[in-house]
């Protein structure tokens, strides 16, 4: 396995493909850049599910945002179905979630969920069929003329989901969505994602800084670093399918938990050593 | 099932607060206007004009005469008259022979808020546009803000006989001078509110390539309504006040600024009937202000997270 990837699989099964990004922000005050995002290579597969871990501030929003084209690349090139993410954005083949719900107030929990259908200008009869419908799906279902704040964070970012998921995407980013969750909700809420993902069979993308949500989610975990952003290892996590809560007790999932920790801790040690001693140790360390 | 859904409990809650609260704004409002009597009269009483009652009542004669300690001429039945005076100011007939002061006040009071109204609701036209235009046009921001600032310290008084005169359109003129008190506040606060969306909920839009008019439709608007429902409040009373100036050079004198220009003419006989003309001119500016302000709860309430009580 390589730092940037697992091997080119055919084409047509590619959603998403980052190849040779770099992403600079004007610094603040003297005119530098901060290199947010270096030289960034990866190509996600139809049905993935892919998470990208990291400290804070290595880059994983930016590049989900680089995704999600709500901000473009300073080099390189990222395509979503084989054409520009700006094209696939107009083209409405994002579902996105923020680690905040940002449901409107103004709208009951129904409306929130049907607000990209009314973008699309879809007929009102199959809005409120399809809100209806995913709202099922989040187990909300008696809560459709609720106000997003009578409901509790936990629902709040369900209710997010089911309206990210209204356009039927063809890429679901997530950027956190349940970092602000306490972790018995979290751990249902991974519970319901999974169930979601199964049933859709939608590609995800999602960002988070838990190793345990990262494995027990993931089909591939993305492994960052920070200054400059670099992906540095990506585990492939071969834990079968359909998993529930006694997943979280297989011996298999503690190795591969152990495994995200031990590769995340090299980063730390390699920055502690010096970028450049740390690379060549870091790369002659691993196995090919 | 009510008490399973955590929102029935919470409305509930909310509407025994509100009856709690409404309890107290009305006692808080009569105290307040008790007080201000309190203060006029005990004003009146340390340093207005002496007075005395001479009088039998039930066979006994009552003779009292009070003189104030002190004298300031504020404080003189001239410009102070008792309340009791003012109050019965209204009853009598404003001419001789004439209905009583109060139903030509109300009437006047009519016409004026006609004016303000019409002027209202041109003003909140302008300004939305205004602050619409400014929120997508930075340029525009840029270069006309500072006239619509400036416009704003121009004095009404001297701005007012150039439309009347200028324009002669009778009680639209008016209408106008009232509109331009009332765009201001409406574009300064909605150019507040048209910003006050979060920026992740602009992402999410931008996210379902909405364009521009969906994100001023569903979300801008939506998210300024608190804003400028706020500045409507503003403008409402200031619609009142740019009715009855605007009144004073025009030749209009059906209005509450054509009675305080007439009033005025007998000041020195009789100042009750001039403040009689001010209180009305008041309460129409609260009655204003409180239509707008049921409008707003009308529309808010329910649909817009509730305010956190202070502790
Ligand atoms: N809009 C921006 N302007 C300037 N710098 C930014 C911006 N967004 C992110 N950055 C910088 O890019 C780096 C990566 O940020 P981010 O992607 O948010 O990290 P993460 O999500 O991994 O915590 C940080 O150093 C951050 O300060
Ligand atoms: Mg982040």
């Amino acid at each position: 396995m390589t730092a940037t990837g697992p091997p080119p699989r055919p084409a047509a099964d590619v959603v998403v493909q980052a190849s040779g990004v770099d992403k600079e922000f004007p610094a603040s005050g003297h005119g530098g850049r901060v290199v947010a995002l270096q030289g960034i290579d990866l190509a996600i597969r139809r049905g993935e599910f892919v998470t990208l871990i990291g400290p804070s501030g290595c880059g994983k929003s930016t590049l989900l945002r680089l995704i999600g084209d709500l901000t473009g690349p300073t080099r390189g090139t990222v395509t979503v179905n084989g054409k520009p993410a700006h094209e696939a954005r107009l083209g409405r083949e994002y579902g996105m979630v923020f680690q905040a719900p940002v449901l409107f107030d103004w709208r009951t929990v129904e409306r929130n969920v049907e607000l990209p259908l009314e973008v699309m200008r879809r007929p009102r009869a199959e809005r409120q069929a399809r809100a209806r419908e995913l709202l099922a799906l989040v187990e909300l279902s008696e809560f459709g003329r609720h106000r997003p704040w009578q409901l509790s964070g936990g629902m709040q970012q369900r209710v997010a989901i089911a309206r990210a998921l209204a356009l039927d995407p063809a890429i679901l980013l997530m950027d956190e969505p349940f970092g602000a969750l306490d972790e018995m909700t979290r751990e249902r809420m991974n519970l319901e994602l999974l169930r979601i993902w199964e049933r859709t069979g939608t590609t995800v993308v999602f960002v988070t800084h838990s190793i345990p949500e990262a494995v027990f989610l993931s089909t591939r975990v993305v492994v960052m670093s920070a200054r400059p952003g670099r992906i540095t290892d990506v585990i492939e996590i071969d834990l079968p399918r359909g998993r529930s809560v006694e997943t979280r007790e297989v011996e298999r999932y503690f190795e591969l938990v152990t495994e995200v920790r031990e590769s995340l801790r090299a980063e730390e040690r390699e920055h502690a050593v010096g970028p450049a001693a740390g690379e060549r140790a870091r790369l002659e360390g691993l196995p090919a | 099932m009510a008490s399973a859904s955590p929102s029935a409990e919470r409305t509930a809650a909310v509407a025994a607060r509100d009856g709690i609260g409404r309890g107290r704004r009305t006692l808080g409002v009569v105290v307040l206007l008790l007080l201000l009597a309190v203060a006029w009269e005990g004003a009146k009483w340390l340093a207005g004009d002496p007075w005395r009652i001479h009088a039998g009542l039930a066979g006994i004669a009552i003779d009292y005469e009070h003189v104030p300690p002190f004298q300031i001429r504020l404080a003189s039945d001239l410009n102070l008259p008792h309340l009791w005076t003012i109050a019965a100011a209204f009853a009598e007939p404003a001419q001789r022979n004439g209905p009583p002061l109060l139903g030509v006040l109300v009437q006047a009071a009519g016409f004026t808020f006609l004016e303000a109204a019409v002027g209202f609701a041109i003003g909140a036209v302008l300004g939305l546009v205004l602050a619409i235009v400014f929120v997508h046009v930075r340029l525009l921001e840029r270069s006309l803000v500072p006239y619509v600032v400036a416009s704003q310290t121009v004095p009404i008084i001297a701005v007012a006989p150039v439309i009347v005169v200028g324009l002669k359109a009778g009680w639209f003129s008016v209408a106008l001078i009232a509109s331009y008190l009332t765009f201001f506040p409406v574009t300064m606060g909605a150019l507040r509110g048209l910003r006050a969306a979060d920026p992740r909920t602009i992402e999410l839009m931008r996210s379902y390539a909405a364009g521009t008019r969906d994100v001023l439709l569903k979300l801008r608007l939506p998210a300024a309504a608190p804003y400028i429902f706020t500045a409507l409040k503003v403008s409402a009373t200031a619609s009142v006040v740019g009715a009855i100036i605007g009144e004073l050079p025009s030749s209009i004198r059906s209005g509450l600024g054509g009675a305080i220009l007439n009033l005025n003419q007998y000041y020195a006989t009789g100042p009750a009937r001039l403040w009689a003309a001010i209180l009305v001119a008041a309460a129409l500016g609260i009655l204003f202000f409180t239509i707008v302000w049921l409008v707003e709860r009308w529309v808010l309430t329910g649909r817009y997270r509730p305010e956190v009580e202070p502790a």
